[in-house]
């Protein structure tokens, strides 16, 4: 007889989702209230004695960065540090490696680089040292977006604080290690925001999507192994080695570890740019931070939670959903980059998503035939739904070109484009189908 | 070698093969735009898209995949067809349509594969996308309407012809494929991205709706406009050649030909000779083809005979010729008509011996007074796929942009004989070191034999390799010098003895001032240089208008086919020398071209085996030590020979291209 009185291994403790404590925030100055320079950011505990983060040595880092689960914040949710382990440990033909980060940030809706930028842009240098030490490269890239010129100015100061303190340059913190942060300004191009795009747009071509095979980390940027990563990725990896990957494991469900900023943006009470768990449900988080939906949560009618190119979610699904990669892929869309876009019964919700299509219509890069010519297409189709004047037998033809455009490109633009238009279809068809049955009836527009 | 299953079919593929190729191994056509065996991968036209397992449960671009172990590849299922229709459909639905008055149709790659690969009809209800036409120079006509963005136009001029002139501007369904400022591509290979073009984008400015493809006679013949031998395909209608285009050949011209080669044929039906003319009181007065016999056979030239070859010529012309005149009993024949009196005692020393496919994996390489891009744009761009694979390039003579880097150390012959130390020790490391000796050493005295000294120092001979090459412009070159049209001391010597009866061959480019005591014969095909200066002319054929043997610059023996008859009375130059031998009592011994062509062969037995002929290798003691400086012997590379000075495609090249003359058009 087994003995029945062993031990039974507790059951785990339920995750942690939110809401998050302030000693626990990673950007404590996201909001603005202090002063970005350096020596404010120093106050506020970055900098401090990075030279030990690097003296961990870059195979214990990347350890750390895995034993944290933080996943890529720019979209895809890749495993960041598995990423930074596919950069070749040494360079067998005198390459030099290089980290490239993107904050080519244009995703309709996204708005977390900017804050980071704008606020605590510390943070984000003294991680492109820590990554960059890790994955071995000799510089590292921040492709800013052309937009963003004030954060630019920003970033380029900030660099320049932190060139003339020795914590980057030659013998960065005292380490030994010589690396130099280049800050690049894009012209504003959407695509330039793909990792390969960006690689082409730093080395002064047109921006475009390379074909991969060759990934970056094979052959990126001037044919160096390369990695891109996002701004909140990089911008929170000093923290994460500083407190520890099982303080980062400490929120969030499994597989969708650690804190990030949600950008909620649209038709609730206080929009704002937060830090929090990950998993929070999408009601604490409106409810805490938002004050609440324009009109009570009876007044909602769709979500598009992660930036413009994953598919809407109806309310009545997304309102107790956990706000996290898998989570939200479980309601057919994806967390992307959490910026979480509400949109009340208010909304014109056929004419939002056509003005998204005009967008990806607007942001092609042209190089491939599908994304090309569907993008245009879609959009077309879009605005002839958005009236009504359109056949019945159109929303079938429009969701078949949505598939003949996704999957068949070399970036995921085309992707991209073809998700919100099918989240559309499926979930708000009865809305098409009454404006095309209706047609010639007047349709209100808002004053722009 | 990878092993792959293909639609179930397991086979081997080569390392490095893309699954497009295994898939074209395995017999199956898989449908492209933008991939070119040439050119490198764009991936963009998503054509290609097969099904391979393990990856990703969406359809791959085949072009730009790698084969690799046990992938499972599918060609002809559901998904793939789906997503070809879906391709095609897309690439429609913003493509004018306009076949019928498209110079494309028939040989259009997109109407072959929609047919076979799409859809039946059309779902597209909105407005389609208009572009305006850009400017591409004299040779290339856009329609960018018709443009489906394969980018192989961008990815040609950027490698192939090295001037990255032609891109896509724009982004979206707004990118548009236009030359930099609109302004000519000033590439001798532009006329090749009509040929690659897959639509009716890009197609040839002479050629507009001059025919539809299924018209045409197809002819295989070889080009003359340079020494390289391009392989071309004439294609006729009626008397008329209406275009020139490459054929594949890997060893000579890849796939490529430049525009010259290409775009001479409107010159076949201008200028031309037609009839026999008879220089009376100073006058050049038609003539019947007995007045003109009998006029050359009352010249009382006792022995005096010599024979000028001209740069077109093929060798059964000028063994006809130089039979002609051993048998009236003379000696001289002369093909260098512009005076170059080189040493011909060794074949070898004036040939080009590193044969051209060989050229693209040379590591050092020394240019000696040569614009190759004037002189051979076919060797140009294969010294271009050298240096792509990193040979490192020195030149001395004249500065030319010839689309890559050259180390240039002066333009003075006397550098010959001291090299700087750096290009003996880049040679001294090279395991296959090439020179190349243009026209403007030939030209130059003592500077032959300069660079041929050079081949111990630089150390150009190893083991299955002969780097020293000397660069000929003219297509009857090499073919002449075989047949003995050399006389030591060069035309010169020809003009001293002054010969009584002279035939000129086609010889437009000879100074004829200097035969003025002769008794002229021009035998050729258009009234150019040669047929002012002749007493008598006798009209004969072009290259497109007879059989012919030529033999390229490196030696390289290949057969051109008789394409269009000779217009009007002009008649093939062999069969008038024949005749006109009968007239002059000393008939030459064959009946047909048969015949001829087999004496020839008994002649000069080389001429008899298509491919390089075998010259050995011996180097003549010459004299050397020469100075001054070197200079390419083309002006213009549009207007070289008699047929294209009569070309208006090439005068207009010549003008726009080289002479910059900006062109009014007509408002539309």
């Amino acid at each position: 007889m087994a003995d029945e009185t062993a031990p039974v291994a507790p059951p785990p403790p339920p995750p942690f989702v939110g809401p998050l404590e302030d000693r626990d925030r990673i950007f404590t100055n996201v909001h603005g209230f202090q002063d970005w320079g350096i020596d404010a950011a120093i106050m506020r505990g970055d900098w401090d004695n990075t030279r030990a983060l690097l003296a961990l040595g870059q195979d214990a880092i990347i350890d750390i960065m895995k034993a944290s689960n933080l996943r890529g914040r720019g979209g895809a949710g890749f495993p960041t540090g598995m990423k930074w382990s596919f950069m070749p440990k040494e360079s067998k033909d005198g390459r030099p490696s290089f980290l490239v980060i993107n904050a080519d940030e244009s995703e309709p809706g996204s708005c977390k680089d900017r804050e980071i930028i704008r606020h605590d842009p510390h943070k984000l240098i003294e991680g492109a040292l820590v990554a960059g030490f890790a994955m071995r490269a000799r510089a590292a890239y921040i492709y800013i977006r052309g937009e963003f010129i004030y954060e630019a100015k920003v970033l380029f100061a900030a660099v320049e604080q932190a060139y003339a303190k020795g914590f980057i340059g030659k013998n960065a913190c005292g380490s030994g290690y010589d690396f130099d942060v280049f800050v690049h300004r894009g012209a504003g191009a959407y695509i330039c925001g793909e990792e390969t795009a960006q690689i082409e747009s730093l080395e002064g071509k047109k921006g475009q999507p390379r074909l991969k095979p060759p990934f970056p980390a094979g052959a990126g940027l001037y044919g160096c192994p390369t990695t891109v990563n996002n701004v909140e990725s990089i911008a929170v990896s000093p923290t994460i080695l500083r407190r520890g990957a099982a303080w980062f494991n400490r929120f969030g469900r499994e597989g969708n570890r650690g804190t990030k900023l949600f950008q909620i943006s649209g038709h609730v009470n206080k929009p704002c740019v937060v830090e929090e768990s990950m998993s929070i449900p999408f009601r604490e988080l409106i409810d805490r931070h938002c004050g609440g939906i324009r009109g009570g949560w009876d007044n909602l009618l769709a979500v598009i939670p992660g930036g413009s190119s994953v598919p809407l979610v109806p309310a009545r699904e997304i309102m107790d959903a956990p706000m996290d990669f898998d989570g939200l892929k479980a309601l057919g869309s994806g967390l992307g980059t959490a910026a979480v876009i509400v949109m009340d019964k208010s909304t014109d919700i056929v004419r939002a998503i056509s003005r998204l299509s005009y967008f990806y219509k607007h942001e092609s890069c042209g190089q491939c035939t599908p994304c090309r010519e569907g993008t245009g297409w879609m959009w077309r189709v879009m605005e002839r739904l958005r009236t009504g004047d359109a056949d019945l037998s159109e929303i079938d033809m429009l969701h078949q070109v949505t598939k003949q455009v996704e999957g068949h490109t070399i970036c995921a633009l085309g992707d991209a484009a073809a998700w919100p238009i099918q989240g559309l279809i499926k979930h708000f068809r009865p809305e098409i189908e009454r404006r095309i049955n209706e047609r010639g009836a007047p349709v209100m527009e808002a004053a722009e | 070698m990878p092993k792959v299953k293909v639609d179930g079919v397991e086979l081997d593929v080569p390392a490095g093969a893309t699954v497009l190729q295994a898939c074209e191994l395995a017999g199956k056509e898989i449908p492209r735009f933008c991939y070119h065996e040439r050119l490198s991968i764009a991936g963009n036209c998503r054509m290609c898209l097969v099904e391979v397992k393990p990856g990703p449960p969406k359809p791959q671009a085949s072009c730009a995949l790698p084969a690799a172990e046990g992938q499972e590849i599918r060609t002809d299922s559901e998904m793939v067809k789906k997503a070809r229709e879906g391709v095609m459909e897309f690439l429609l639905i913003n493509h004018p349509l306009d076949c019928p008055i498209c110079d494309q149709g028939g040989e259009c790659d997109l109407q072959d594969q929609s047919v076979a690969y799409g859809r039946g009809a059309s779902r597209y209800d909105e407005n389609k996308r208009a572009v305006t036409e850009k400017n591409m120079g004299p040779i290339v006509k856009t329609v960018m309407t018709r443009c489906i963005q394969c980018t192989r136009c961008v990815r040609f001029a950027e490698e192939v012809a090295g001037v990255p002139e032609i891109g896509a501007i724009y982004r979206g369904e707004n990118m548009q494929i236009t030359t930099y400022l609109e302004h000519a591509a000033k590439s001798e290979l532009s006329g090749n991205v009509v040929d690659l073009c897959p639509v009716g984008a890009l197609t040839a400015k002479p050629y507009a709706f001059e025919a539809r493809p299924w018209e045409l006679k197809k002819t295989h013949a070889i080009d003359v406009m340079d020494a390289v031998g391009t392989n071309i395909r004439l294609d006729s209608r009626g008397r008329q050649v209406l275009r020139a285009v490459p054929r594949i050949n890997d060893d000579v011209n890849e796939e490529w030909a430049s525009d010259k080669t290409r775009h001479n044929v409107d010159g076949l039906v201008r200028k031309r000779l037609d009839k026999p003319y008879v220089r009376r009181d100073g006058k050049l007065v038609p003539a019947t083809w007995a007045e003109a016999f009998a006029a050359i056979a009352a010249v009382q030239h006792g022995g005096s005979v010599a024979a000028i070859a001209g740069d077109l010529l093929d060798c059964e012309t000028m063994f006809a010729g130089k039979a002609l005149v051993e048998k009236l009993g003379g000696t001289m024949l002369e093909g260098r008509q512009t005076g170059l009196a080189y040493d011909v005692s060794s074949l070898s020393s004036v040939v080009f011996n590193t044969p051209l496919a060989d050229l693209e994996t040379a590591d050092v390489i020394l240019l000696v007074g040569t614009n190759l891009r004037w002189e051979a744009p076919l060797v140009n761009t294969r010294l271009r796929k050298a240096i792509k694979k990193g040979a490192k390039v020195f030149g001395i003579g004249p500065e030319f942009d010839l689309t890559y880097k050259v180390e240039w150390l002066g333009n003075d012959a006397s550098l010959l004989g001291k090299l700087p130390d750096a290009v003996i020790e880049a040679f001294g490391k090279a395991a296959r070191p090439a020179m190349i000796v243009g026209g403007g050493v030939l030209a130059k005295d003592g500077a032959h034999g300069d660079t041929l000294a050079l081949v111990e120092t630089l150390g150009l001979i190893k083991d299955g390799w002969n780097g020293y090459n000397v660069l000929h412009f003219a297509a009857a070159r090499m073919g002449g010098l075989m047949l003995g049209y050399a006389t030591a001391g060069g035309i010169k010597a020809v003009a001293a003895v002054k010969p009584k009866l002279l035939f000129a061959l086609g010889a437009d480019e000879v100074d004829y001032a200097a035969f003025s005591d002769s008794f002229k014969v021009y035998v050729g095909h258009h009234g150019d240089k040669g047929a002012h200066a002749a007493d008598v002319i006798l009209p004969g054929a072009s290259y497109a208008e007879k059989a012919g043997t030529y033999v390229n610059l490196e030696g390289r023996v290949q057969r051109g086919e008789k394409a269009v008859f000779a217009p009007g009375d002009a008649r093939e130059d062999w069969s008038i020398l024949r005749a006109l031998s009968e007239v002059m009592g000393a008939t030459l011994p064959f009946d047909n071209f048969e015949q001829l062509r087999a004496e020839m062969i008994k002649a000069v037995p080389a001429l008899g085996v298509e491919g390089l002929a075998d010259y050995g290798w011996s180097i003549p003691s010459l004299p050397t030590g020469a100075t001054g400086e070197l200079a390419s012997p083309i002006k213009d590379f549009y207007l070289t020979n008699a047929v294209c000075r009569a070309s208006p495609t090439m005068q207009q090249c010549s003008a726009e291209l080289v002479h910059g003359v900006e062109f009014a058009e007509a408002a539309e």
